[in-house]
């Protein structure tokens, strides 16, 4: 794969990509991440060899068909469980700061 | 020469008949392996977390045995716990810093059946993080080393739970197998481990990596013990959609008829073609097929099975895992669990998000959801995502293949001994490589075991032998597990978990 093939990965794409991801990467990781992942890309793009148009894909291991439950309430987590590992609450709701930015 | 009455050194099936019979109580059994952790694990660092309440639980088993009360072959046995596994009564990180000091509100289903059962928590085990590795070296809290030479890897993810057995901290341990999690540290450790067939083990309150690919499995020293705990927490449950609704033969059954089988007649064992490669270490190769000679000697016929698509299976895997795992892995947003990090000056919810998701995910948690994430971004999407899938499809037409010719398939569990801490830490690539011998039972959902072979002679390290069954059949694996075990160890004249430096 080279620079102009429309796949590469470039700082620009680790950067989109990590975005996307919400993870704060730095400037040194994406740089990193950019060599390692072209070289994993380029390694795995060998799947399309034999991915043909008459092959389905598989998402599951074992065909499943939707699986429903009684419509009964049943035993679910308390307030105090569901919020005993929350970095912040008060009491009754998770706390997080500001949902939208400033300039929005 | 170990002390025979060494309560650490017995297979959990010889402990549970002493602690029936009341030659032995749970507390004393328990009370040796908290003994034998406290003097071996700072170098061997198997568990994260020893459990507080270990010695509670078994006198309240012992005291329930004294009242005649009934309980399970199992009851009384301590058992590790892969951190993977919500635990209520003990943190849960799954090997992350983005969940250090996390107790679940909930315990996972199997670890419900292991208390239901009477059996004794001792701990949590190490596990790369998230389970993402083949080494253990990717946990956060610092590697697991392998009791048989604590320079090398013990394998992973679940390298804690194989080390854990390995070097007689605990007699039973759980792992969960996603790649070869399982299998691979039972390899390289010398020990047993099994991944059944996908749904044969509720995965509620396994903490996810990839929830088409994840099994949770036991983990032994012998192939008895593991039907043992697979007898335990089997079995459907309502709280995992994806767990089969269907009845499972005993396990246990399975390996005693397996361990007493008077001969492999009838029985057709399939050796895959491309998983017997000359690339393999040459001491792997060589008690494979030593072994293989045993089978045959015994009355089994070998054959050659064809699996062409098995070259793309590490491929396919490393698009379809990353892509779970980035969607799976959404849920750590640092509102309702585990750590927070506010950038300086504060920030939006999202600013609070990316900054915890830097701080608290490691290296190779980064590099595989980035992957995911590419992998499923609109452009590539079928491209890669969508022709892994496809590429899983034609794996389990090899395996279906295959299971026409043989009633199970054979291969080394890994195509190399232990290698050495850090080796192949800074390449990827050559660290997923690892796994080619594994991968391809996850993709197509089959059981697969994992059990000692004997040990390589350039190295001395141990090597593993694995098993595969068609998906529902792991019955199989016990039978012809427990034959393979018992032929193998009457040939060496002791089992090969005796053999492992007494560290102490």
């Amino acid at each position: 794969m080279t620079d102009t093939n429309p796949g590469a990965i470039t700082s620009e794409v680790v950067s989109h990509l990590a975005s996307l991801a919400r993870i704060a990467l730095t400037a040194d990781e994406i740089e990193k991440l950019t060599g390692e992942l072209g070289a994993i890309v380029d390694s795995v793009a060998k799947v399309s060899e034999v991915a043909t148009d008459d092959v389905p894909a598989t998402s599951h291991p074992i065909p499943l068909s939707n699986v429903f439950r009684a419509d009964v309430p049943g035993v679910t987590l308390t307030t105090e469980q569901a919020l005993a590992g929350a970095p912040e609450h008060d009491g009754s709701r998770f706390a997080v700061s500001a949902i939208l930015g400033e300039e929005q | 020469m170990a002390d025979l009455n060494d309560l650490t050194r017995m297979s959990a099936s010889d402990l549970a008949t002493k602690l029936s019979s009341g030659d032995v109580s749970s507390v004393e059994a328990t009370q040796a392996h908290l003994d034998r952790i406290a003097a071996v694990d700072d170098k061997v660092h198997a568990f994260l977390h020893v459990s507080a309440d270990a010695l509670a639980n078994a006198k309240r088993i012992d005291e329930r045995r004294a009242a005649g009360e009934s309980l399970g072959e199992l009851a009384g046995v301590p058992v590790a716990v892969k951190d993977v596994l919500c635990t209520i009564d003990m943190p849960t990180t799954a090997g992350s810093k983005i969940l250090e000091g996390w107790v679940p509100p909930y315990d996972a289903t199997p670890v419900a059946k292991l208390r239901a059962a009477g059996l004794i928590p001792l701990g949590k085990t190490n596990m790369d993080e998230f389970a993402m590795g083949s080494s253990t070296e990717h946990s956060a809290y610092g590697p697991t080393h392998n009791p048989w030479d604590l320079d090398r890897i013990p394998g992973g993810s679940g390298g804690g739970s194989a080390a854990a057995v390995s070097a007689f901290e605990a007699p039973l341990a759980l792992g969960s197998d996603t790649g070869g999690s399982i299998r691979q540290p039972a390899s390289v450790t010398g020990s047993v481990g099994v991944k059944p067939t996908y749904g044969g083990v509720s995965r509620y309150g396994a903490i996810a990596l990839a929830s088409s690919l994840d099994q949770v499995g036991p983990v032994s020293r012998t192939v008895l013990d593991s039907a043992l705990l697979h007898d335990v927490i089997g079995g459907w449950d309502p709280r995992d959609s994806t767990s089969l609704n269907e009845q499972w033969p005993s396990f246990a059954a399975a390996a005693r008829a397996g361990a007493t089988a008077e001969s492999l007649k009838g029985v057709r064992v399939g050796v895959i073609k491309q998983l017997d490669s000359p690339g393999f270490q040459a001491g792997v190769s060589q008690r494979f097929h030593e072994a293989l000679q045993l089978l045959t000697d015994f009355g089994a016929e070998i054959v050659e099975v064809d699996a062409p698509h098995f070259e793309y299976a590490v491929e396919a895997y490393y698009l379809i895992l990353p892509a779970e795992a980035s969607s799976n892995l959404a849920k750590f947003d640092s509102v309702r669990f585990g750590l927070r990090v506010t950038p300086e000056g504060g920030g939006t919810v999202e600013d609070v998000m990316a900054a915890t998701r830097e701080a608290g995910f490691g290296d190779e948690v980064k590099r595989r959801i980035i992957l995911g994430t590419y992998a499923l971004s609109a452009g590539y999407y079928d491209a890669y995502y969508g022709s892994a899938q496809k590429v899983r499809t034609l794996i389990q037409r090899d395996f279906a293949a295959a299971f026409e010719k043989a009633d199970v398939l054979v291969s080394p569990s890994a195509p190399t001994t232990a290698f050495k801490l850090g080796e192949k830490l800074e390449d990827p690539m050559a660290m997923y490589l690892n796994d080619v011998t594994t991968i391809p039972a996850n993709l197509a959902g089959i059981p697969g075991m994992g059990l000692p072979m004997g040990l390589a002679p350039e190295d001395g390290l141990p090597t593993g032998f694995q098993i595969m069954a068609p998906a529902r059949g792991d019955a199989r694996l016990y039978e012809v597990g427990a034959t393979l075990e018992r032929l193998l160890e009457q040939q060496w004249g002791h089992t090969l978990p005796s053999q492992v430096p007494s560290l102490g």
